[in-house]
């Protein structure tokens, strides 16, 4: 499905070329265009981030991962109480999940004690919330199908083989 | 005294070279090249295929396996045939592990060609089928199959090459330089040819799992009276990006693979046992892979081939392996100055046509088993280049 090669592409390399996507898949760059538009006005595109390692960029930089247990409320199930943690700038990403816990929230800030303080004093304390269980990412190792420190393997095929 | 020559076999010593070899010796001596000369996949093998290989090494398999290969990956390839190609064989007796789907081809020569016996090779092709008969005592007979054709090879032409000494028609797609397949309709023909000839036929198929568009890959040996006649080559070499395992296999009528595995049991004892291991993951689990890479090539296919035709260069849409042959006749020059040219002018590496045959000449092997942005490098160099000759 075009779409569904267009996504991939981009997935990978948000930054290419649309003539290039075009010629990948065989298509005119005016039905890419199109479909990227459309991809975009549905929100299946939500934007066009940058994978970063931060622990090589020259900032102080930590994030951890929170298992947040709440009380579902009447009506709203989830939805709400996902809000009151979405919308902190410090809040990265918030999934809901199967299992032992219910919402896990990433967060990120400059050291441990900012994230720290933002979960005693901002998450923690919201009424539908449980308990919290933090834990501090100490290595990043592979982010987003990119294995991040992976230095560029050399081309160790013969220059011409048969 | 005899010099250490002397004692050479004849035809051993009066083999040439292969023309690849010779290329690559001068274009390895030059810095800063970037090259479209490569006949293997850019991936590396999928981690889960390395990964069983690890365990099995620590399980301590490192026996020799029976001769014929670990029965359990024989079943698989028996179930991926019947899975792909449609035809039923016995594991047991029908199925040989080879080194390589090289060694499938120089045992099926040796187990068929008798001393005069003629073999049809259509060309351009890959460079070992020739020596191959030679080294077993056959003919080899050059079948030239035509641009204006898209470098198939059809059933007058065959029917042309054919005397009463012909023991062997080698049908090598999809191919290698030419990227040329072989549909349905063009194989149904051949196999009605054939039907009633007493002729073997030896089907290369080790890019079977490298055709774009529509069609999956068709085997001569699916047609009605083609298995009994027909030895099946394959290998994990391209579909699973696996060529420094070497490992292959040949499928066939049990007489013929029973002679193929007489002397592969002297010569080799068994294909190499951590690369079975893992070929048995490969094979059974691994599908996916395959679709991933076959997907990535299909892109970079139409990126090279638009790259050739806004040089102003011919390149029909060739739909298997991983190789376009672009025309260079309107640049006046020969494949080999060509491809000399580039490679000292602009530090682009290409295989002349004519290195994998006579109706090669006039077109260049580009192989697109590399990441888009390097095949673009290159056609930009390829571009100034074309320019600079044609003026
Ligand atoms: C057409 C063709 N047949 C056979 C082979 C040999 O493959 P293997 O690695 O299985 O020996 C190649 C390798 O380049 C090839 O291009």
């Amino acid at each position: 499905m075009l779409k569904n090669d267009i996504l991939e592409i981009l997935e990978n390399n948000s930054r290419i070329k649309i003539n290039d996507v075009a010629t990948m898949l065989g298509k005119s760059e005016e039905e890419v265009n199109v479909a990227i538009a459309e991809l975009e006005a549905d929100n299946v595109i939500c934007g066009y981030s940058t994978l970063i390692n931060w622990d090589k960029a020259d900032k102080q930089y930590v994030s951890a991962m929170v298992e947040v247990k709440v009380t579902p409320q009447r009506e709203q199930g989830f939805e709400k109480i996902a809000e009151r943690i979405y919308k902190f700038d410090e809040v990265k990403a918030v999934y809901l999940m199967s299992g032992g816990f219910d919402l896990l929230v990433m967060v990120d800030g400059k050291d441990i004690k900012e994230i720290a303080y933002f979960i005693s004093s901002k998450l923690s304390p919201i009424d539908a919330i449980l308990s919290t269980s933090t834990h501090f990412v100490l290595k990043k190792y592979k982010d987003h199908g990119v294995i991040v420190e992976k230095n560029k393997k050399d081309d160790e095929r013969m220059i011409v083989s048969p | 005294m005899k010099k250490a020559e002397d004692y050479i076999n004849k035809k051993v010593l009066n083999m040439p070279f292969s023309g690849i070899r010779k290329f690559f010796d001068v274009a390895n001596e030059l810095e800063g090249v970037i090259s479209l000369g490569v006949g293997e996949p850019d991936f590396d093998t999928p981690w889960p295929i390395r990964e069983k290989a690890i365990y099995s090494l620590e399980k301590g398999k490192t026996n020799y396996t029976s001769n014929a290969g670990l029965l359990e990956l024989r079943g698989e390839i028996a179930n991926y045939l019947d899975r792909t190609i449609h035809v039923v064989y016995d594991p047991a007796k029908e199925v040989l592990v080879t080194v390589g789907a090289s060694e499938g081809i120089d045992l099926s020569f040796r187990a068929l060609v008798e001393p005069g016996d003629e073999v049809i090779i259509p060309e351009p092709s890959f460079v070992c089928y020739k020596p191959c008969v030679e080294m077993a005592g056959g003919i080899p007979v050059v079948l030239e199959t035509k641009a204006e054709n898209e470098f198939k090879v059809t059933v007058e032409e065959i029917e042309e090459k054919i005397t009463d000494k012909t023991k062997i028609l080698l049908l090598p797609y999809p191919n290698n330089p030419t990227g040329a397949i072989l549909d349905r309709e063009d194989l149904k023909k051949i196999a009605d040819f054939l039907k009633d000839k007493d002729i073997i036929v030896v089907s290369d198929e080790i890019y079977s799992e490298l055709t774009y568009g529509e069609n999956k890959h068709v085997s001569i040996a699916s047609f009605e009276g083609m298995r009994e006649k027909t030895i099946v080559l394959n290998g994990f070499s391209k579909s699973y990006a696996m060529t420094g395992w070497r490992l292959g296999y040949a499928a066939g009528p049990e007489a013929i693979i029973s002679a193929m595995m007489k002397i592969h049991q002297y010569c080799i004892m068994c294909a190499p046992t951590t690369s079975q291991q893992a070929a048995v993951e490969a094979i059974k689990n691994c599908d996916k892979y395959v679709d991933k890479m076959r997907k990535e090539y299909d892109m970079r296919r139409r990126v090279m081939r638009k790259g050739f035709l806004d040089m102003g260069l011919e390149c029909f849409d060739a739909k298997g392996a991983f190789y376009l042959f672009p025309s260079i006749k309107s640049t006046g020059l020969s494949s080999d100055e060509f491809c000399e040219r580039l490679l000292f002018e602009e530090r682009v590496a290409v295989v002349p046509g004519s290195a994998l045959g006579k109706s090669g000449e006039g077109h260049i092997r580009c192989s697109y088993a590399y990441s888009i942005e390097e095949i673009k490098q290159a056609l930009e160099k390829i571009a100034v280049f074309v320019k600079k000759i044609k003026g």
